[in-house]
């Protein structure tokens, strides 16, 4: 019952599609606080537009609605379902700015609705620049010199009054985004341009640039009654300049004394006292390196990315107790969940170190610039545990999955010691690579710190890994060495590279001198009290606490690491609910999992949670220890996948599909065979090694081909060539990602693209239905507006479909899910991949289906048949609504990625739209993905010479729509001729006023922008795309999406129907 | 060269020597705060005592003289997971490796230190050794700490003289007990003109100079042992002085008015520990260090009521005494290390000394 009693139902807002700045964070922070509030007898309902999530499960909330995250909608939802409250402080920024929108227009008002959790006052303060700085010098809080400006004159001029460099803010954005630091009138202006109009308020704030302060974070919570703590602190391992997201960050701080730890922390309480915070606020400050004086630099009054790490690090669930501080509960009054003795009144102790790092997409986005700065690049990141702070950067490096496992994982040795210095000015994501470098050169400490301006603390932290590696270089390898080399956490594999020792001695060395890896718990009170709650981290030289329990079969779930393109948060949804399931299944169930963003390393989901790097080496320690009866890998997508050897090794039997198997989908030789076997027809393909068998591969089949590495995930890496120099260029970028793995070159077919999701007993498979992708093949399906049910298939085709798929799934023994991507020419049905795993599709087709896919599959890997859990095989009945995926994208934060669509996957995350008929489902899911059009009705078309015909009735079609149309000479000419008017519009290259002076003028809805394929790419599109982007206009680079939206926007319905998923029930 | 920690209970534990390679026999109790390593050595409560430090990294930010607490560090040994190699930090004048040599201090680096305090936690607060005799006799050990009390550890702490902090304000008596520097400060920095006495000064001495308010400080020991103490403060109590007490004084002043204390399994010492105001229900976090407690049942209630309460424990934080303008509390408003939450108890004695 909560402590004020007229709250009995709750809407929570959720954050949204996953893009940078915002990510899975909120989908654990909403988790856990809507279990809090249905703990007390709440009723909630629950908005998200993103059905990724395991907050919009039915489980979760007692009535799920996946809809866009629009004033419109919260406000017809309101009006349908009464509540009596919204809390809006676990969606993010998305949810706080819905919640501002709704208090100014006075709705929440008129209606008797109250925010819960915060105020709009304090909303106000923290996030309104000018309300902010107020307010902090009110109390006396410093803030840097800044000045808020609406135009690009007075900022230019406010700029000169502070002096350069300076940093500029716009107000209302998430993750920084435009924001940036100009170092003269030129870089004020550009930014200034885009800042004002990504602001929602048309406001930047101009601000003294700070950079090179050491960066301190505080996460503090205060209750009703006016009670305070800090959960944590953390501190930056890269000084001011470099956005939070972005940087290495270690908790607690370790350059801080007791008289800066406390300023700050007083002031950090001082702050969320005088902003009337009830919840959770984190406090951001730069700390002048060489005086106590310090600035503000942000308050976020809401859950955080930085809350739930903090969350993650101390073991404090900040979630879990915002939610019953909203509900009325004092701090005093809640138990503290990790030690069921003390109260959440406490400060958690930490005797660990924590290090997080940024996972950054350059690895997706070559054309990007790697720099670092103000805007949020990462799309996830990790966290390691560890009692030192040179092992917890060595796990952390090694959890990151992009080919890193020490300080010697990129190469500088090439560079001369004056490119070295240059380099080490640059701030980017390898820089901590560079200062290894420069100190295995003997750079001194102060020289690498006047550059960096990274604490020498660090620096020295670095320096003790380089001499480590030194150390092993220069051998012999004695036990000392070794002991000392694994308190580091450095892996066998790097030790074995450095010694020449085999991987095979060092480990049997180990295990002779008992070097093992021993389990610590997270307790909050730093062993002060006996802690219940089993959630552990490695580190050497320690005695073990994990204790071996319960007599109940074990399994091993292996999570999906940090978010990253192509491996989002549905991966998370599915480990939590198999894990669930297995817990079900009567197992006792252990979670490995080093993404602290994700619900799968909440403390409470699974029996045990051991928070690791997910490498051979790493799991093998924790099965020494635990002994698990059995290991589930298809849930945790490809990071998972590919321990499924090492697994094996270890004695660990695999449950659901067998390994051998999980290789032959991928091995090309061995899945032609059973392709064959089948009669399933496949594109015609090689598979090769060099760029010249590539070639010769493609000219047999004709262009244009598919070239791909193989075992990757998210497309990575995979190209439509239609020329030899095509195939050159493409292998070469493959080559350069490291591939131990041959090369796939197919035959391109132009088609429909289908993709299944199955579960299968190993008899009989159950579909729960047929997606159809909008985009035609060639566009990575992650990056496809996908409907279900499919919409333009026939009965054959569907036959086929269904019959290819089980007869696939039984030649692989598939026990557990499958996925499987087809291509329908005709009446003609290809398959193109196979994935013996759980997929990206999973959780919105269980969604909109109402069938439980990941528990079925789950039941079925422990040995229960579909039909005895009472479902008929075969496709399931459509269901009662039509669902379409849309995928939502970060190309604003990433300057100079290229936004084309391709086989590459590119798009950070998802939104779903829910209807009863397809046009009202696509209209919802271009709104959730923030496409809201028409604003200004001006549109510029530009498409490649094989779009030219294609292109006219969709111009037509906007034309009505009320839109003036801009094109070059070459569309507008097809354009006029074929009666759409088209205004021609010069080229990038002539002279002004020009195509890009259009889309800076900022009256631009629209760009529909089709490059031309292969490696011909002209400059001026992707010129005109970035620009488009980074204007804030919304681009297009195939005409299926541009039909699409405008499809939707004939059809856009007066109102709309508001579906409750929770309701959704399979037949 | 290698160091030996030997428990009461037999454990052994081995890393390396840090400070001086000096055989002692101490109480071994662990201190939670993850900053103040500096603070927390220089706190004379500590005397008598080897602190465990169970955050791992120690010397991060190396020593700043301005942050001691007192003149020299007090522990008899000090217990740490890792000792930084270097020290980073604006104010930084020396490494904390050097100052624990300086002062003669024995330590032991690079053991387990969270399971010492697991044992600590389970098996409560115990005696032990650390040396850096490999050919130690176990048994012999054992006999010859478990015959070690700590004692006599205030008159060791105390200052020797008199001495007067001027100020214009209030004038303050503050009985040194074996004060942390920051209550002198914190009074001073009031504007209290603030005389600090050795903790053996008669009350009627303190009481002579009329001070507009009486201040007994924290300190180190088993309270009951001083005796004679706490019949000079049975005195102060019935002067009608206003009087303020943190931690060993708050524990004096109850003993004196009938009350006893008792030890703790293992003590409060950190920076975390949540106390309620039971007049207000405000919680606050609190720097705490200590062994001993109130035995809040055995105080006469028409004496002194209890003021502030333990979240975590329920343990006594504080009393108010009734028809007295007396307040004492268990933790340390002076904080050094600690959050600072509670120094508005300071202003709150300033304001008792006005209100008289």
């Amino acid at each position: 019952m909560p402590k004020i009693q007229d709250i009995k139902k709750v809407l929570v807002l959720g954050s949204g599609p996953i893009i940078i700045g915002q990510a899975a964070e909120f989908d654990y922070a909403g988790t856990q606080a809507c279990r809090s509030l249905r703990e007390e007898g709440v009723e909630v309902v629950l908005l998200n537009s993103n059905p990724a999530t395991i907050m919009t499960d039915k489980d979760i909330a007692d009535k799920v609605y996946i809809e866009p995250l629009t004033v419109e909608v919260v406000e017809q939802l309101i009006l349908k379902e009464q509540p009596d409250s919204v809390l809006p402080t676990l969606g993010g920024q998305a949810g706080l700015n819905l919640a501002m929108e709704l208090e100014d227009s006075g709705f929440l008002k008129k209606h008797n609705v109250r925010l819960i959790g915060t105020t709009a006052l304090t909303i106000k303060k923290a996030e309104d620049r000018e309300m902010f700085k107020e307010t902090m010098e009110k109390i006396g809080e410093p803030v840097a010199p800044s000045d808020i400006v609406e135009n690009v004159e007075d900022g230019l001029r406010i700029a000169k009054e502070i002096g350069y460099p300076i940093v500029l803010r716009p107000a209302y954005t998430l993750g920084g985004s435009g924001g940036g630091i100009a170092e003269n009138p030129a870089q004020c202006r550009e930014i200034l341009e885009n800042g004002l109009r990504l602001s929602r308020v048309g406001q930047v704030l101009v601000e003294r640039c700070i950079s090179g302060w050491k960066e301190v974070e505080y996460e503090v919570m205060r209750d009703g009654a006016g009670n305070v703590i800090t959960v944590c602190n953390m501190e930056n391992l890269d000084p001011v300049g470099v956005h939070t997201g972005d940087s290495i960050v270690v908790a607690p701080s370790q350059t801080l004394g007791d008289k800066e730890y406390q300023m700050l922390r007083t002031s950090a309480l001082k702050i969320i006292s005088e902003l009337g915070i009830t919840g959770g606020c984190n406090v951001q400050y730069a700390l002048h390196p060489d005086s106590f004086e310090y600035c503000v630099i942000e308050v976020n009054p809401r859950v955080s990315r930085s809350s739930a790490l903090a969350s993650k690090a101390t073991g404090y669930p900040i979630a879990k107790v915002a939610a019953k501080i909203a509900l009325g509960y004092t701090l005093d009054e809640i138990k503290n969940a990790v030690t069921k003795k003390t109260y959440a009144s406490f400060e958690p102790m930490l005797d660990y170190c924590v290090v997080k790092m940024p996972r950054l997409p350059f690895d997706k986005f070559l054309s990007a610039k790697r720099t670092l700065g103000t805007q949020m690049k990462a799309t996830g990141e990790v966290m390691s545990i560890c009692t030192n702070f040179e092992g917890g950067l060595m796990k952390a490096i090694r959890s990151l999955e992009q080919h890193v496992d020490s300080l010697m994982s990129y190469d500088f040795t090439g560079l001369t010691d004056e490119e070295l210095t240059e380099t080490l000015h640059l701030v980017d994501d390898r820089r901590i690579w560079v200062i290894a470098e420069a100190l295995r050169r003997g750079f001194s400490y102060e020289s690498i710190h006047d550059i960096t301006k990274i604490d020498v603390w660090f620096i020295d932290k670095l320096a003790i890994l380089i001499e480590m590696e030194e150390a092993l270089k220069k051998g012999p390898l004695t036990t000392e060495l070794l002991k000392e080399a694994k308190r580091l956490e450095f892996p066998d594999t790097v030790i074995s590279r450095l010694t020449g020792v085999s991987v095979e001695e060092i480990y049997d060395r180990r295990k002779e001198n008992g070097i093992t890896a021993a389990f610590k718990m997270v307790d909050t009170c730093a062993a002060e009290f006996a802690a219940e709650t089993p959630y552990y981290y490695s580190c050497f030289g320690s005695e073990n606490e994990a204790i071996q329990t319960s007599g109940r079969k074990k399994v091993l779930v292996l999570g999906s690491g940090p978010i990253r393109i192509g491996q989002g948060i549905e991966f998370d949804y599915c480990s939590v609910h198999s894990t669930w399931s297995f817990s079900k299944e009567g197992y006792e169930t252990i979670i490995v999992n080093n993404n602290p963003e994700t619900v799968s390393t909440d403390f409470d989901i699974a029996d045990k949670l051991y928070f690791e790097p997910l490498t051979p080496e790493d799991v093998e320690s924790i099965v020494d220890v635990e002994k698990p009866d059995g290991a589930v890998v298809q849930f945790g997508g490809q990071t998972a996948i590919k321990l499924t050897e090492a697994l094996m090794k270890m004695g660990v039997p695999i449950l659901g599909t067998a390994a051998e198997d999980v290789d032959a989908a991928e091995d090309r030789e061995l899945f032609d065979k059973i392709l064959e076997e089948c009669e399933i027809p496949r594109p015609a393909g090689h598979t090769v090694f060099t760029a010249e068998e590539a070639k010769e591969a493609a000219n047999k089949l004709g262009y244009p081909v598919l070239v791909r590495p193989s075992y990757v995930l998210g497309g990575q890496g995979m190209q439509i060539a239609i020329s030899d120099q095509d195939v050159d260029e493409f292998i070469g970028i493959i080559n350069q990602i490291a591939q131990e793995h041959p090369i796939l070159v197919d035959k391109y077919i132009m088609g429909k693209e289908i993709e299944v999701d199955a579960v299968c007993d190993g008899e009989d498979i159950l579909i729960p239905g047929i997606m159809e992708h909008i985009e035609r093949a060639g566009v990575h399906s992650g990056d496809s507006i996908s409907v279900y049910p499919a919409q333009s298939i026939d009965h054959e085709v569907k036959e086929k479909l269904v019959e290819y798929t089980r007869r696939l799934s039984r030649a692989l023994h598939v026990k557990g899910m499958i996925n499987i991507q087809f291509i329908v020419c005709g009446s003609d049905v290809y398959v193109i991949e196979v994935n013996p795993r759980s997929s990206r599709t999973v959780p919105y087709i269980s969604k909109v289906t109402g069938i439980p896919i990941v528990p079925l599959a789950t039941q079925v890997i422990c040995g229960h048949s579909i039909k005895e859990l009472g479902y008929e095989p075969g496709l399931q009945p459509e269901a009662d609504y039509i669902a379409v995926k849309m995928p939502v994208f970060s190309f604003e934060k990433i300057r100079g990625a290229d936004i084309s669509l391709g086989p590459e996957m590119k798009s950070t995350g998802e939104c779903l739209g829910i209807a009863k008929t397809f046009n009202e489902a696509l209209y919802k899911a271009f709104a959730g993905a923030g496409i809201k059009l028409p604003k200004h009705k001006n549109m510029i078309i530009t498409v490649k010479d094989s779009d030219k015909e294609e292109v006219v009735e969709i111009a037509r079609r906007f034309q009505a729509q009320g839109y003036k149309i801009f094109s070059t000479s070459g569309t507008a000419k097809v354009l006029n001729d074929n009666g759409v008017k088209a205004l021609m519009v010069r080229k990038l290259e002539q002279e002004s006023p020009n195509l890009m002076d259009l889309i800076l003028g900022h009256e631009i809805d629209l760009v529909i922008d089709t490059p031309p394929q292969g490696a011909d790419r002209s400059k001026d599109g992707f010129i005109i795309r970035r620009n488009a982007i980074e204007t804030g206009v919304t681009v297009l680079t195939s005409l299926d999406t541009a039909q699409a939206l405008v499809t939707s926007m004939e059809n856009k319905a007066k109102e709309l129907t508001l579906i409750d998923i929770a309701k959704v029930k399979n037949v | 060269m290698k160091a030996f920690l030997i428990l009461e209970d037999g454990t052994v534990f081995t890393g390396t020597s840090i400070g001086s390679t000096r055989e002692i026999i101490s109480e071994i109790v662990f201190n939670t705060s993850m900053t103040g390593y500096l603070e927390v050595l220089t706190d004379p409560s500590y005397a008598g005592q080897a602190v465990v430090m169970t955050y791992p990294l120690i010397g991060n930010y190396g020593i700043c003289q301005e942050d001691m607490e007192s003149l020299k560090p007090w522990p008899d040994g000090y217990i740490v997971r890792e000792l930084s190699r270097i020290p980073s930090n604006f104010r930084s004048e020396d490494t904390i490796q050097h100052f624990l040599k300086e002062n003669d201090i024995p330590g032991i680096s690079g053991i387990d230190t969270r399971a010492l305090t697991k044992i600590l936690r389970e098996k409560g607060t115990m005696n032990g050794m650390i040396t850096t005799n490999e050919g130690f006799d176990l048994d012999d050990v054992i006999s010859r700490m478990k015959n070690y009390e700590v004692t006599g550890v205030v008159k060791a702490s105390t200052c020797k003289e008199t001495f007067v902090l001027s100020g214009n304000g209030k004038k303050v008596a503050l009985l040194d007990l074996g004060a942390k520097k920051n209550i002198a400060h914190s009074l001073h920095e009031r504007g209290c003109e603030v005389t600090v006495y050795p903790a053996l000064t008669k009350a009627e001495e303190i009481l002579a100079a009329n001070p507009d308010g009486i201040m007994l400080s924290n300190g180190p020991g088993d309270p009951k042992e001083c005796t004679e103490i706490i019949a000079e403060i049975k005195k102060l109590y019935d002067s009608n002085v206003p009087i303020f007490a943190i931690c060993l004084g708050h524990q004096l002043m109850a003993l004196a008015t009938g009350a006893d204390t008792h030890k703790l399994k293992y003590g409060h010492r950190g920076g975390n520990h949540p106390v309620k105001d039971l007049e207000t229900g405000r919680v606050y976090i609190s720097s705490q260090n200590h062994g001993y407690v109130v035995d809040v049942d055995t105080m006469d209630p028409s004496v002194a009521v209890p003021a502030f309460v333990n979240v975590n424990d329920g343990t006594n934080e504080g009393l108010k005494y009734t028809n007295k303008n007396i307040f004492t509390v268990q933790y340390h408003p002076e904080a050094c290390p600690g959050p600072q939450d509670s120094s508005y108890l300071f202003d709150r004695f300033l304001n008792m000394m006005e209100e008289r």
